[in-house]
């Protein structure tokens, strides 16, 4: 806001004719476009409102059907609940798991991703034949729908008769391992890591080549190896596309769901917030506990948002006027 | 000021008109069309392949009834769910036609979202309401009552390799018991080979693992309830019932059991890799398919495996229904009729094969020569175990509910679904079967109070 008022006097500036600037004119014309602009501001209250409608009143929806007793097969028992959803929310023993396995899942997956896809983007970064295709192939997990993706590790790689990692194992005279019964973990955060790599990888990519190739040219003929220069010179340009890549991946992958529904289905700590709130509404049926369970994960999610923006735009603002 | 004023009422009417014109969509797509005395048959159904046969049929329904067309909205079985609850609480009448699983027919009927098709059905002699499974009446409501009419149904049973059981010197009686299915699976389990003694629904979920689990449970002596409502997860019968299910997994079933359900179970059996499998009497079809199945003809299939009880085989089906909310209650009778009537089982047969006939819905089927000749290997036994099957008290104790491998009560998709969660753990040696069977009892008894 503070930026468009700033802007818009020079604008209304240059729009006056520079001959006949005397201060009525002036006034007049400024006026005039304070009008103008009230009336812009009028043409986009429908878009306002639209927005408003379908942003906000299915959140407001929630929030009533939070505080109703609704089994979608009981509906003649439907009540009001007064606060006993949220009483079952916080006592009830599934927020705690689930918040802490969205946590360790989502943390887990994005770390690795992103320092598999800062190797594979310095790799990339360099010349050599066929550079293109090996970006295509790299990028491929990126483009596979999650449920399809999940499909792929379930029964190709990770079954326990003929997946190809336990193949894999068997060669090294390892006996199968059970993925999904015995390290359901792993076995998500390997899903979501594979997955989202290629995506830090573009990231961290288009980070690399906007890097000067003089001031690295001129580094090294000061001397600098190559770990030196990685370290000294490269990661801090990177730091903004590392903090970009980071929020971008887990306001991604914070909504996984597909891995979770088919391969673990939400048991050994896989129970994530996501499939938690889906298992309430579709096979708990009740509307009104699930409700509240969005509601909880709503506020939790601002609170978290407002913290982790704030510092990544203090960590952006801090590289600006540094540089 | 007065421009001001004008451009208020222009936003305030073009407000009003966007709502207005919103309303009016949302009116067309609710309201029929129709007014010619023509009727459209709105039908949704789970995605089965049977429902599909159905649909690619219906154009001999259209043909003998030319005022009736009839659109079918294909779902997944959750969304049909959702779509079939919202519509009948509201009021809303956009469906005429429904397919209802087994566990929910008690449910919604007593709901009240259910036409009760008895008075109809039971006044047309041609319709011969006696030849539906006498088994599963009781599930479709009391005496006369009929809320919904079997589509097609199931039972479980035993399927096993007789080539292994051969070179292994095993004879399969025709009423095996858990006990000897255990001794057999450990026998046949080979590791190195690659071939599993048995496989054994290990996927959470009330349909997935807890449609065998509770089989097992009932043959043991145990129950969910008891006649009070007090759950008896904890109790006994089910604490050795689960410890055998488990075990027997653990020792000689497939290695990764959190993965296997009945289409995992059903890839291992049809590739070779498993002696023996415990699930649907409708998998044999699949199973003898040749094009799919490296095992069809080597399979032999005997009663499902019993402790304390003569039976132990679930009853499943899957059902058409009539919503009360439906406007065209005739004209939607008429097409139930059709798709449940012995002629339609004979048109699926002639026109799309004889392996592809609804089983299970009428005995009559089973009289038919050519499904007789088709599914010699199979279709005796099903409707054996089928007939055999008692849904008011499949176990060794009385029961509130109707139903074998699952209590019909709504909590109980959540329950199932909570415990077997518990038992993944148990699969996996992350918690003790009493801890978890502890836990367990805590949220059956929840469900359990809210039935007092």
């Amino acid at each position: 806001m503070a930026q468009t008022t700033a802007v818009d006097p020079a604008a209304d500036a240059d729009d006056t004719p520079p001959p006949s600037s005397s201060p009525r004119q002036a006034l007049k014309a400024n006026s005039a476009s304070a009008r103008e602009r009230k009336f812009g501001r009028k043409l986009l209250l429908p878009a306002f409102v639209v927005s408003v409608i379908i942003t906000q009143v299915p959140f407001l929806v929630t929030i009533y059907y939070s505080f109703q007793d609704w089994n979608l097969q009981r509906p003649n028992d439907r009540a009001f609940a007064g606060f006993d959803n949220y009483v079952t929310v916080f006592t009830g023993g599934s927020f705690i798991p689930a918040m802490i396995a969205t946590i360790i899942i989502v943390g887990g997956s994005v770390l690795l991703s992103l320092v598999l896809g800062l190797g594979l983007a310095t790799l990339l970064d360099r010349k050599f034949v066929g550079q293109a295709f090996a970006r295509t192939l790299l990028i491929t997990p990126f483009l596979v729908m999650p449920a399809a993706a999940a499909l792929i590790w379930k029964w190709t790689m990770l079954d326990a008769n003929v997946g190809m990692v336990n193949w894999a194992l068997g060669l090294l005279n390892i006996p199968a391992v059970a993925w999904n019964t015995d390290f359901p973990l792993v076995t998500i955060i390997a899903v979501l890591t594979w997955q989202y790599t290629p995506f830090m990888m573009l990231i961290l990519l288009a980070g690399l080549q906007s890097q000067s190739g003089e001031i690295l040219e001129a580094a090294s003929v000061d001397g600098a190896g190559g770990w030196r220069i990685f370290t000294a010179m490269t990661l801090p340009h990177l730091r903004q596309y590392l903090i970009l890549a980071t929020v971008l991946g887990t306001i991604m992958m914070i909504q996984v769901f597909d891995p979770v529904a088919i391969m673990t289905r939400g048991t050994g700590g896989t129970k994530t917030l996501s499939y938690l709130l889906y298992e309430r509404a579709f096979v708990g049926l009740e509307v009104g506990e699930a409700a509240a369970y969005g509601v909880v994960t709503v506020i939790l999610t601002i609170i978290v948002a407002t913290l982790a923006l704030r510092s990544v735009f203090k960590f952006l603002t801090e590289e600006g006027s540094r540089s | 000021m007065t421009t001001r004023l004008t451009r208020r009422r222009l936003a305030a009417a073009i407000a009003a008109v966007a709502s207005a014109s919103m309303l009016a969509a949302c009116a067309g797509a609710g309201g029929s069309g129709g007014g010619s005395g023509e009727t459209t048959l709105t039908l949704a159904t789970v995605n089965n392949p049977q429902m599909k046969d159905m649909e690619s049929l219906k154009s001999n329904f259209e043909k003998d009834n030319p005022d009736i067309t009839v659109n079918f909205i294909q779902m997944e079985e959750n969304d049909l769910r959702d779509a079939v609850t919202k519509d009948v609480a509201t009021q809303g009448g956009q469906y005429d036609i429904a397919t209802v699983g087994a566990y929910e027919v008690p449910i919604w009927a007593e709901n009240g979202w259910l036409t009760d098709l008895g008075p109809k059905a039971n006044e047309d002699a041609d319709y011969d309401v006696d030849d539906l499974f006498p088994s599963i009446r009781p599930i479709l409501g009391e005496g006369d009552e009929l809320y919904a009419v079997p589509f097609y149904g199931e039972s479980s049973f035993l399927m096993y390799r007789k080539d292994l059981f051969e070179a292994a010197g095993i004879t399969m009686p025709e009423k095996p018991t858990w006990d000897q299915v255990a001794q057999y699976a450990k026998q046949l389990n080979d590791p190195s080979k690659n071939q599993t003694g048995i496989c054994l629904r290990g996927k959470p979920g009330w349909g997935e693992m807890f449609a065998p689990a509770t089989t097992v449970v009932n043959t043991f002596g145990g129950q969910w309830f008891d006649e009070d409502w007090n759950a008896q997860v904890d109790g006994a019968g089910f604490t050795e019932a689960m410890k055998f299910y488990t075990d027997l997994i653990k020792t000689a079933g497939e290695k990764d059991p959190v993965s296997f359900g009945f289409t995992e179970c059903l890839n291992l059996f049809s590739q070779g890799n498993a002696a023996m499998w415990y699930d649907a009497t409708s998998a044999a079809g699949s199973v003898e398919d040749t094009e799919n199945s490296k095992v069809a003809g080597k399979v032999g299939y005997v009663q499902a495996p019993v402790k304390e009880t003569d039976e132990a085989g679930w009853l499943w089906s899957w059902n058409l229904a009539v919503p009360k909310t439906s406007k065209n209650q005739d004209a939607a009778w008429t097409f139930v009729k059709w798709a449940t009537s012995k002629e339609y089982i004979k048109t699926v047969g002639e026109e799309l094969g004889w392996s592809r006939v609804p089983p299970g819905s009428r005995l009559s089927t089973y009289e038919l020569p050519e499904y007789e000749k088709a599914a010699a290997a199979f279709a005796p036994i099903t409707k054996t175990i089928m007939e055999s099957v008692d849904p008011e008290q499949p176990g060794t104790q009385p029961q509130q509910w109707v139903g074998v491998q699952y209590v019909s009560i709504p909590e109980f998709q959540d329950v199932g679904n909570q415990v077997s969660q518990k038992m993944a753990d148990v699969l996996a040696g992350r918690s003790s079967l009493d801890s978890a069977l502890k836990e367990s009892q805590a949220i059956a008894q929840k469900a359990g109070d809210a039935q007092k």
